[in-house]
């Protein structure tokens, strides 16, 4: 991998030229590269013959190879210095990043592909055992799953209502109006504060049947029983409601610097030809900010997928299961049944999905943007 | 949806009155939404100063409703009276907030670190690993966003067992930085971005290193994007409840840990509750109000060309 990072001089035009470096010095980093390499292999089968009990010498924990590890990108680093002088520092910007990322994703996504094909389960003693396909079929037959599956689809069809009150919010804060800046710290607030806490005072508590405000404010408002989470339809609303409370700021925010952004003469010009109001919106201001729009929806419904701390916290998934996001559906599967194997698999699966849904909505949405506009 | 136009275009054509109207709408759809930021904070900060009669009688102004009581913040061993006796439930919520900081606080840092550097080196140079260029290498960063937590969440889970990092505050640093790595790496991408390349240029012809440039001319002026990305990293790092839930257990448990696991075997201590969930969202609300300039900053990097 080191010595296929050939950075192509586009700048700056002074860079040293390679043949500057002398030979000891290249000698010097190759070699330093290539015993750090054999250093860390050396660890690692090391320890895979100790694990394995193929020989008696090796460590307790498998926590040498990680320092063995950063050794080794430190030895690769100094390597590139030397071998490729200015080059080689360039690479160095990068190379922490890449090493850290490659570490902490790419083998632990290997990894849990592996796992997700074996009956794991870690309270049992019988350890793991390889059972090739058994967790999809069974995940396949799986109602719950399909159901935290079905509401994932759910949550995030709510982004578009939290999209049209975020975007309410930022014309609101983007009109002509005082303390503008103490509105939008006010507005701003929600997203700062620890989702686990906030939902746990409301949905535990402002929305507790027998006293809380919010029970008494529907009572008030004529809903005889105000469950907030005992029916399954009104605990899915009141997760999305929990969770589009801590996140509206966020779309709020990134609408408000589109239209901050906005230019004033087009809105002017619109005024000149006799617009009224709802006509500029609809033809002026929301197709001007229809790639912001697409943006933060976008980045809403990447965070939308990953939601699981308000359901944990606040209904566990219930009423049976109903409100299961898959993260938390995953979470319980762990937590209650220490079944790593299958939520494994239940969590490739989920990722697949993800990439493929990403993928098609950032096309369609590019492609979206570019018909309207 | 008026609201654009209400100042140069209504005012002058429409009547006072409606003009008026539309003035009485505006601050009526803003306070309103101000109720809804406030109160459950409001309610979370009164409930921690109130008695059990007065939470379930949904007692709602103190000095008015209710008499405020220092009870849920004595059984945190935080109330004046309880402030110099030994209280172990204190030390515990020490513990974690003390664990909290140095995560959320050690994981920004690092990201800020790492994520600066390839943020430099990708608006500066041109890269080839193997087929992978520039934009390839961008997005492999940025896509990390995609990731959803379960999906590393157990395989991290055996991965530490194994390591011995289980349950250890590094641990939970180092996921915590991968999970910003991303944010940062954008946000600091659009700062470098904006910073003239000439600057450089200059630097090193009056010869200065490529790593002196960086951290002589560049650094000074990209920080206050460093400071918005420190603060998204740290607003997501104290927030985030997932992976300390399924890999801390005693030793590096953080709040939102502690708060969520308050529900006891005779039902919930609603003070005590409100008083840990004011402690646990004090912190960032004073930094976020105070810095609220770069949080906005952090959060539009990037959305408007």
């Amino acid at each position: 991998m080191a010595d296929q990072t050939l950075p192509t001089n586009a700048w700056p035009a002074n860079a040293a030229p390679s043949d500057l470096i002398s030979p000891g010095r290249k000698r010097l980093g190759r070699a330093l590269m290539a015993i750090a390499t054999l250093g860390l292999l050396a660890v690692i089968a090391v320890q895979i013959l100790y694990k394995t009990e193929v020989d008696t010498i090796g460590f307790e924990t498998w926590r040498p190879v990680v320092y063995a590890y950063v050794l080794w990108g430190v030895a690769l680093g100094i390597g590139q210095v030397l071998t490729r002088g200015e080059d080689g520092q360039r690479a160095l910007f990068l190379l922490p990043a890449l090493l850290f990322t490659i570490a902490m994703v790419i083998f632990p996504t290997l990894f849990g592909f592996y796992i997700a094909l074996t009956d794991w389960n870690l309270s049992s003693f019988s350890g793991r055992k390889f059972n090739g396909l058994n967790n999809f079929w069974q995940m396949l037959a799986d109602p719950y799953y399909r159901n935290a599956l079905f509401n994932m689809v759910l949550y995030v069809l709510a982004v578009l209502v939290e999209y049209v009150i975020a975007f309410g919010l930022a014309l609101l804060l983007n009109a002509q109006i005082r303390a503008r800046k103490f509105f939008r710290v006010v507005f701003l607030l929600p997203l700062m504060l620890s989702p686990v806490a906030v939902s746990w005072m409301i949905g535990k508590s402002l929305m507790e049947y027998r006293f809380g405000p919010a029970a008494a404010l529907a009572r008030q408002l004529g809903w005889e029983n105000p469950a907030f989470f005992s029916n399954p339809i009104t605990a899915r609303i009141s997760i999305m409601v929990l969770d589009a409370w801590t996140f509206i700021p966020f779309m709020m925010i990134m609408l408000l610097a589109g239209l901050q952004a906005m230019s004033r003469e087009v809105l002017e010009a619109a005024r000149v030809d006799g617009a009224n109001a709802w006509q500029t919106f609809w033809q002026v201001i929301f197709p001007l900010m229809l790639p912001v729009s697409v943006t933060a929806i976008i980045l809403r419904i990447i965070f939308k997928l990953k939601l699981a701390d308000i359901i944990i916290t606040v209904t566990s998934g219930g009423p049976g299961g109903a409100t299961d996001s898959v993260s938390s559906f995953i979470y319980r599967e762990y937590r209650d049944r220490s079944n790593v194997g299958y939520g494994t698999m239940l969590a490739m699966a989920y990722l697949i999905i993800i990439i493929v849904f990403v993928t098609w909505l950032l096309k369609f949405a590019n492609r979206f943007v570019r018909n309207v506009n | 949806m008026s609201v654009q136009t209400t100042d140069y275009a209504a005012s002058e054509i429409r009547s006072p009155a409606s003009f008026f109207a539309n003035r009485v709408f505006i601050y009526g759809a803003l306070v309103f939404w101000a109720f809804i930021c406030l109160f459950p904070i409001y309610w979370t900060i009164t409930t921690s100063f109130k008695t059990a009669v007065d939470v379930t009688q949904g007692h709602l102004i103190p000095f008015v409703d209710f008499r405020p009581d220092w009870k849920g913040w004595r059984s945190l061993g935080l109330s004046p009276d309880a402030i110099f006796r030994t209280s172990t439930v204190r030390d515990e919520f020490i513990k974690r907030f003390m664990n909290s900081v140095i995560t959320s606080v050690g994981a920004s840092s690092l990201a800020i670190v790492i994520g600066s550097l390839a943020a430099y080196g990708l608006t500066r140079y041109r890269y080839h690993f193997a087929w992978f260029k520039n934009e390839d290498i961008s997005f492999f960063f940025l896509s990390q966003l995609i990731l959803p937590p379960v999906v590393l969440a157990l395989p991290f889970l055996v991965l530490y067992r194994e390591v011995g990092m289980l349950d250890t505050r590094i641990g939970l640093i180092l996921l915590y930085t991968l999970m910003v790595l991303p944010i940062v790496i954008w946000i600091m991408r659009d700062q470098f971005n904006s910073i003239p390349v000439e600057l450089e240029e200059a630097a090193l012809v009056d010869g200065l290193s490529i790593w002196g440039a960086f951290f002589r001319i560049v650094m000074p002026i990209a920080l206050p994007g460093m400071v918005a990305a420190f603060i998204l990293a740290m607003v997501l790092c104290w927030n985030e409840y997932f992976f300390a839930a399924l890999l801390t257990s005693t030793d590096a448990k953080t709040i939102p840990v502690m708060v969520a696991s308050q529900t006891g075997s005779q039902g919930i201590n609603w003070w005590s509750m409100a008083a840990l969930a004011t402690a646990a969202i004090t912190p960032l609300a004073v930094i976020g109000i105070a810095l609220e300039r770069y949080l906005i900053m952090g959060m539009t990097a990037g959305a408007v060309k």
